[in-house]
């Protein structure tokens, strides 16, 4: 039985489907995540990639499917006690915008999921907020108001809000889109000393920038559909080219070219 | 001050003040989801329990606690499903809640006492009524000062708390019937009409001065019980509307703070200096993507 659950996968997501409306968002999507693997979940905007994730984390209804995480059915009550276990980094701040709070405040609301309701926050909630902080290089920031940073350093929040929790696991949606590149390499240097504490790491992507040397396996996610799964493709067409233009047609125009060449 | 050697004025004064503490420590909550007129919406469905409770001879307050906690706990389930729609639903329930009040209470002896429900009437608080509203407005504050944190979390950014395990559906419920309490809180004071501007105006204000959630609510508590004790002292002196005169009052610092704050700005720009580091500035090295 331990032995069951020390080998489960983190991640397991089976015949997955998911819909608005009519309109089918994933058809039928199984992914597996093991303990220690980087996963980059890559895709054209719209191919479902963010949805993938979200109806792994519950955020949207699963028509179809069920999704396991560290061995545990997600919609059992046993999972309670496992969703501390994740640290979730969406692509922007919430829409609780209308009164300021400082970064230090957003960042310690990431460590509620340890601290058990009602418990006053101890010197490990403490200590693992300026921890948190340091990784990500805000500790400077921590009293600033989080409306006043560039849009990379809120996302650097984000991330330090789910390293406050101690995860096992980072589920990133879209980390890297629209980040300075100051912040990106700040973001991937977190992500960095995650992974080689023993972090399993599962993140959406448009495109891996800096990221790249850390992923140790990709999925593409094309028209709702896993269409591949396994080493990073290489970037192929223009977007071999470093300096290309960020200008792409969208899905469902979008051809799933860029693993199988021009 | 010797006006408050009357008892009534006391009770007036305590009634109030209990209001301007209470109120915003809730309504920040409301300002933060950028939700400032729910408070108002369901102070109109807190009207119908009014109604009824003049209606059948029950204590007033009771059946609007009651009538405004189902209220706000529907409010809540349409927020939840975040259709469309529930925009006209919401006007439905409010709309609906203020007219069955008034149909309600018109039916009844009690329809004179009607106006000191919409817009307050602290002068006439009695010992009972003060002992109802300490405990509301106690467990008002019990709920939003204990569980910042939690509320904090669940306000800020609903999918992340889910995600996290936090409970957020019981804190959804607990902060909608919350709200509940403290309309009830304040409808003696302010009225019905009025308790949502003691909800939003004093965290409008505080939060010109503020840069986090905490020292936020703080200030906009201490605001809130100048307004209230300030607005009590007016209104005896120049026998004005009380809830009328504590929320000008609200209103009046308000607009002090935002007079001042962009004072102190022009003069530090004309002096040369920055106004403030230059936060937003990103580094040279940007990266534009779509």
């Amino acid at each position: 039985m331990t032995a069951d659950r020390v080998a489960a996968p983190v991640v397991e997501l089976r015949g997955g489907v998911v819909s608005y409306g009519a309109r089918p968002v994933l058809r039928g999507v199984g992914l597996t995540v093991r303990a220690g693997e980087v996963v980059a979940v890559l895709g054209a905007n719209g191919s479902g990639k963010s949805t993938l994730i979200r109806a792994i984390l519950g955020l949207v209804p699963l028509v179809e499917g069920t999704v396991r995480l560290f061995g545990v059915d997600r919609d059992a009550r046993a999972m309670r006690r496992h969703w501390r276990r994740i640290g979730y980094v969406p692509q922007r701040l919430g829409a609780g915008g209308g009164v300021p709070a400082t970064v230090a405040e957003v960042v310690a609301s990431g460590r509620l999921a340890r601290r058990g309701l009602l418990r006053p926050a101890g010197a490990a909630d403490r200590t693992a907020i300026a921890a948190a902080l340091t990784a990500v290089g805000l500790a400077d920031r921590a009293q600033s108001p989080v409306g006043t940073l560039s849009g990379g350093q809120q996302q650097r929040t984000l991330i330090a809000r789910a390293l406050a929790a101690e995860p096992e696991l980072l589920v990133l949606d879209e980390p890297t889109a629209g980040v300075d590149g100051a912040s990106q390499a700040a973001f991937a240097e977190a992500l960095r000393s995650f992974v080689a504490g023993g972090g399993t790491v599962l993140l959406v992507a448009h495109e891996l920038g800096p990221l790249a040397p850390l992923v140790n396996r990709a999925v593409v996610v094309h028209d709702g559909r896993i269409v591949h799964d396994g080493a990073v493709p290489v970037p192929a067409g223009h977007h071999a080219d470093p300096h290309h233009d960020h200008v792409h047609p969208h899905a469902p125009q979008d051809q799933p070219g860029i693993w199988n060449g021009p | 001050m010797s006006l408050f050697w009357y008892d009534f004025m006391q009770r007036a004064l305590i009634g109030v003040l209990l209001t301007g503490l209470s109120a915003p420590a809730l309504g920040i909550y409301l300002v933060q989801r950028r939700l400032a007129l729910i408070g108002d919406g369901i102070g109109h469905v807190a009207l119908t329990g009014v109604g009824l409770g003049l209606l059948t001879g029950t204590s007033p307050v009771l059946t609007a606690v009651v009538v405004a906690a189902i209220g706000a706990v529907v409010v809540e389930l349409v927020r939840e499903r975040g259709k469309t729609s529930g925009d006209v639903a919401l006007a439905l329930l409010f709309y609906g809640g203020i007219s069955g009040g008034v149909f309600l209470a018109t039916q009844s002896d009690g329809r004179a006492s009607l106006l000191s429900y919409l817009f307050g009437s602290p002068l006439t608080i009695s010992s009972h009524d003060l002992v109802v509203m300490a405990v509301l407005g106690a467990g008002v504050l019990l709920v939003t000062v204990g569980l910042r944190p939690w509320l904090f979390a669940v306000c800020q950014d609903e999918e992340y708390a889910r995600v996290a395990g936090l409970p957020v559906r019981a804190l959804n419920l607990l902060m909608a019937v919350t709200t509940a309490l403290t309309v009830t809180v304040a409808m003696r004071a302010v009225g019905l009409l009025l308790v949502s501007a003691l909800m939003v105006v004093p965290v409008a204000a505080a939060q010109l001065v503020t840069r986090g959630f905490g020292s936020t609510m703080a200030v906009a508590m201490l605001l809130g019980v100048v307004a209230a004790a300030t607005g009590i002292s007016v209104a005896a002196s120049y026998d004005t509307a009380p809830g009328a005169t504590i929320v000008l009052v609200a209103i009046a610092i308000f607009a002090a703070i935002a007079g001042t704050v962009s004072v102190l700005r022009a003069v530090r720009r004309r002096r040369g200096a920055p106004v403030r580091p230059a936060v937003n500035a990103e580094p040279p090295d940007v990266v534009l993507q779509p």
